[in-house]
């Protein structure tokens, strides 16, 4: 509701500068833009109730078509570029959380802090000037025209994408999993573990990954759920048609039908994606089932 | 009828951009383009070229707002057009095999070449052309062309291969102007996603926010393409677009807007640089209605205030030309008046001391938000500093200036780049935004397109254009210079870029 108070006519951007008061009329009318604004609101519910989602004022494309062409790319960048972060951090986190007193340890989280600080685009600028340019190992930008027809092809398009997303996000999850690692190190079970007879390894994977994971896995449901629509960056440095980037021009162009198709989309991944975390964490910590079925803890 | 005023330009993501379209130019392709019409012997025909641009069409209609990138993708390429707008900037005949026109200029009659398909297998007849003329003429057209075409009175279909097209009003640029009318299928449906035209290419897909791909149409009537594809690929970030040609992910990059960009290809054997002729002007437009700007002196000395070479330099370095009124070199009714209100900053002072402004005085300078205005406001406020004139510069963006500039014409100067060719005719349009009238040139302008042929057209042009310049009706500041960069294996684009055309049918590709 909020967008259709922003300045300019969605028939605005479908007409060129020559346009005449009659021709700008007849757009409005076309778009739907010269309804009071309850209409247009109540429209757009009773549709969505439908599942339909519209067709964009711009293309004159169905929205949900769009979506589902730009979800093959957004989707397979943001969970590939996940996976990479959690390779990247956990393993490093849990090894400078333990090794804090080594050089390497404090090397990596004086690294990771750095790539906190890094935008992302530096990164992805950086990884083409590298990786493309320069050693022509990977494609600049780009996305294959035929799409996963062609998986090999995808891949290759997305390795530097993926590494920029992975890179960051792994950044920012190793400063989690290395706070999450120290809670543990300091804890009485794990202690408790070790007085037991476990070795350190041993009473770490076993009771330490457990429950250090737990605020970890919230917090990937959250990183994910931004990378969806925060690849936009990314999307731009390597030119690839993503969700994000149909949101920005959908924006640019009052293309309503689908900014709201994109936002609806994106609400519902956010949500999905909130409760398989909130699953995850369930399944990791038992605490939580019982607490949720007795719902007195 | 108020000549024909028209304009192309979208509000999109790129900005906006203002033209009106004309009759021929002359285009001169700069020596340094000489090289990307050498004959390659060993080209390979079934090469497919990927050409980068920045301007994605909204959809596959130029009809229905599809903005500038569909004409640079189908122009020509998909679909073609009664004439055709040559790279060169003349009008040849395209699908017309034969015209005739009558004595008083007013029924044109086009034979039609016979053998014609569209890519659906239909063939071509007089009742698709009347068919494509009317869907750019009608009520839900969103062309920009529109008015251009307003003088059509009626479209008559004899037989299945001749149209006559009655007009109300003589105009010598009915064929230049059906240069922009695609012939299309009357059955065609869809044509926002899909297209049946006549073309040397056919629509293969197009990934919107991706690309756009052609393939070679086998069935074309004309001379084949010397290559078997064409992928257009789009970009929103101008550093994406040259690495993508740097690694060798397209071969060509239709327009590049930033001089910067230039050094890195422009000493490498593998590319090959190409500077062609923009039509398209930087300007300083006045509210010719308000005050000060109703004075012709104050513009004048506005004028000779600004030094336009050196800020041409600051932006382009050394590419792009400066004119000294509206028209382009390439335009035939161009006249060099670069001398008119040339820097001068002494007489400046002195007319603004006649018009009554010796202490000078403040104007509010509505600036589009994109390059290269902001760059040039702040300029031309340090160069009128020295005249004692203050501009407050009131920064906005592309939406604003349409509304606010062009429409509501509430403002009392702005800046704003015209792209395309023989706009001139604006000036004889005073409910134009910036409000110039001068009877004088309302009625030449006029009498040009009623001329009875394109000398009398041209004389009559050439004298409006000599008095817009004396009026200082605008400050002219620059013309763009049109660069293409390409890998040195591709050759055969077009380097000028007109109306933003770009015939693919030519382009070889050497085999590697």
């Amino acid at each position: 509701m909020l967008l259709r108070l922003l300045p300019g006519d969605p028939a605005n951007a479908l007409l060129s500068v020559g346009a005449d008061a009659a021709q700008i009329e007849k757009a409005r009318e076309q778009v739907g833009s010269n309804l009071p604004l309850w209409q247009q609101f109540l429209r757009f519910a009773g549709s969505l109730a439908r599942f339909d989602l519209g067709t964009s004022f711009v293309s004159g494309k169905p929205v949900i078509e769009e979506i589902a062409a730009r979800l093959t790319v957004t989707v397979p960048l943001a969970l590939m570029g996940f996976v990479l972060a959690i390779l990247i951090a956990v393993p490093l986190g849990i090894l400078s959380a333990v090794k804090a007193d080594r050089w390497y340890g404090g090397l990596i989280s004086t690294v990771s802090q750095l790539g906190i600080a890094i935008p992302v685009f530096w990164v992805g600028i950086l990884l083409v000037t590298v990786f493309a340019v320069t050693f022509r190992l990977f494609p600049s930008g780009g996305f294959p025209r035929r799409g996963w027809q062609n998986e090999g092809q995808v891949l290759y398009a997305l390795a530097l994408p993926v590494m920029t997303i992975g890179l960051v996000m792994g950044a920012s999850l190793l400063r989690y999993v290395r706070s999450a690692t120290q809670d543990v190190l300091g804890s009485d079970y794990l202690r408790t573990a070790r007085a037991l007879g476990a070795s350190f390894p041993e009473a770490l994977i076993r009771h330490g990954i457990r429950n250090g994971a737990v605020p970890i896995v919230s917090i990937l449901g959250i990183e994910l759920a931004t990378t969806l629509l925060g690849a936009v960056v990314v999307e731009r440095v390597f030119a690839l048609p993503g969700l994000g980037s149909m949101l920005l021009l959908a924006i640019e162009q009052r293309d309503y039908p689908n900014v709201q198709g994109v936002l609806f989309i994106s609400t519902l991944l956010v949500l999905l994606i909130g409760f398989a975390a909130d699953l995850t964490q369930r399944l990791i910590d038992p605490r939580l089932r019982e607490r949720a079925v007795g719902g007195n803890a | 009828m108020t000549g024909t005023i028209i304009a192309s330009g979208k509000i999109s993501g790129q900005g906006l951009r203002v033209g009106a379209l004309g009759a021929a130019t002359l285009a001169l392709a700069l020596s340094s383009s000489t090289a990307v019409f050498a004959e390659d012997a060993k080209f390979d025909p079934n090469a497919s070229i990927t050409i980068g641009s920045l301007y994605e069409p909204q959809n596959l209609d130029n009809t229905a707002g599809a903005g500038q990138g569909i004409n640079e993708a189908f122009n020509g390429n998909v679909y073609e057009a009664l004439f055709t707008l040559t790279d060169a900037g003349d009008v040849q005949p395209g699908l017309v095999a034969e015209q005739s026109v009558s004595e008083d200029g007013l029924a044109y009659t086009f034979k039609l070449r016979s053998g014609v398909t569209f890519h659906s297998g239909d063939p071509l007849t007089a009742a698709d052309v009347k068919y494509s003329i009317e869907r750019v003429t009608s009520e839900q057209s969103k062309s920009s062309r529109k008015k251009s075409l307003a003088t059509i009175s009626a479209i008559e279909t004899p037989d299945d291969q001749t149209v006559v097209v009655k007009l109300s009003a003589r105009s010598i640029s009915l064929p230049y102007n059906l240069s922009y009318v695609w012939i299309v299928n009357d059955a065609a449906k869809d044509l926002n996603a899909g297209e049946d035209g006549t073309g040397p290419y056919r629509l293969d897909e197009w990934r919107r926010g991706s690309s756009l791909a052609l393939t070679r149409n086998d069935k074309y009537w004309g001379t084949a393409p010397t290559n078997g594809e064409v992928v257009f690929q789009y970009f929103t970030d101008a550093t994406a677009l040259n690495n993508a040609l740097l690694t060798g992910a397209v071969d060509i990059i239709t327009s590049v807007q930033s001089p910067d960009s230039i050094a890195q290809f422009k000493d490498n054997p593998d590319f090959t640089v190409t500077a062609g002729q923009s039509t398209t002007k930087e300007l300083l437009a006045f509210n010719d209605r308000v005050a000060p700007f109703d004075n012709v002196k104050v513009r004048k000395a506005i004028a000779r205030a600004i030094d336009d070479k050196k800020l041409l330099t600051s932006i382009w370095g050394e590419y792009g030309t400066l004119i000294g009124s509206f028209v382009p070199p390439t335009d035939p009714w161009y006249v060099d008046l670069t001398a008119v209100d040339a820097y001068d900053v002494e007489s400046a002072k002195a007319l603004l001391k006649e018009a009554g402004f010796a202490d000078g005085f403040s104007f509010k300078l509505d600036t589009p938000n994109y390059d290269p205005h902001p760059i040039v406001a702040q300029f031309i406020q340090s160069e009128l500093a020295k005249v004692n004139i203050k501009v407050e510069i009131n920064v906005i963006t592309a939406n604003e200036w349409y509304t606010k500039v062009y429409k509501a014409h509430d403002f009392q100067a702005t800046l704003q780049e015209h792209v395309n060719h023989r706009d001139i005719v604006f000036y004889g349009n005073p409910d134009f935004y910036w409000g110039y009238n001068n009877p004088k040139v309302v009625d030449l302008i006029k009498a040009s397109e009623a001329a009875a042929n394109t000398n009398e057209q041209t004389a009559k042009l050439k004298e409006a254009n000599t008095i817009i310049a004396e009026d200082a009706a605008s400050n002219w500041l620059y013309l763009y210079p049109q660069i293409v960069v390409s890998s040195s294996a591709v050759s055969g684009y077009p380097v000028n870029g007109l109306n933003s055309q770009f015939f693919a049918y030519g382009i070889k590709k050497s085999e590697q």
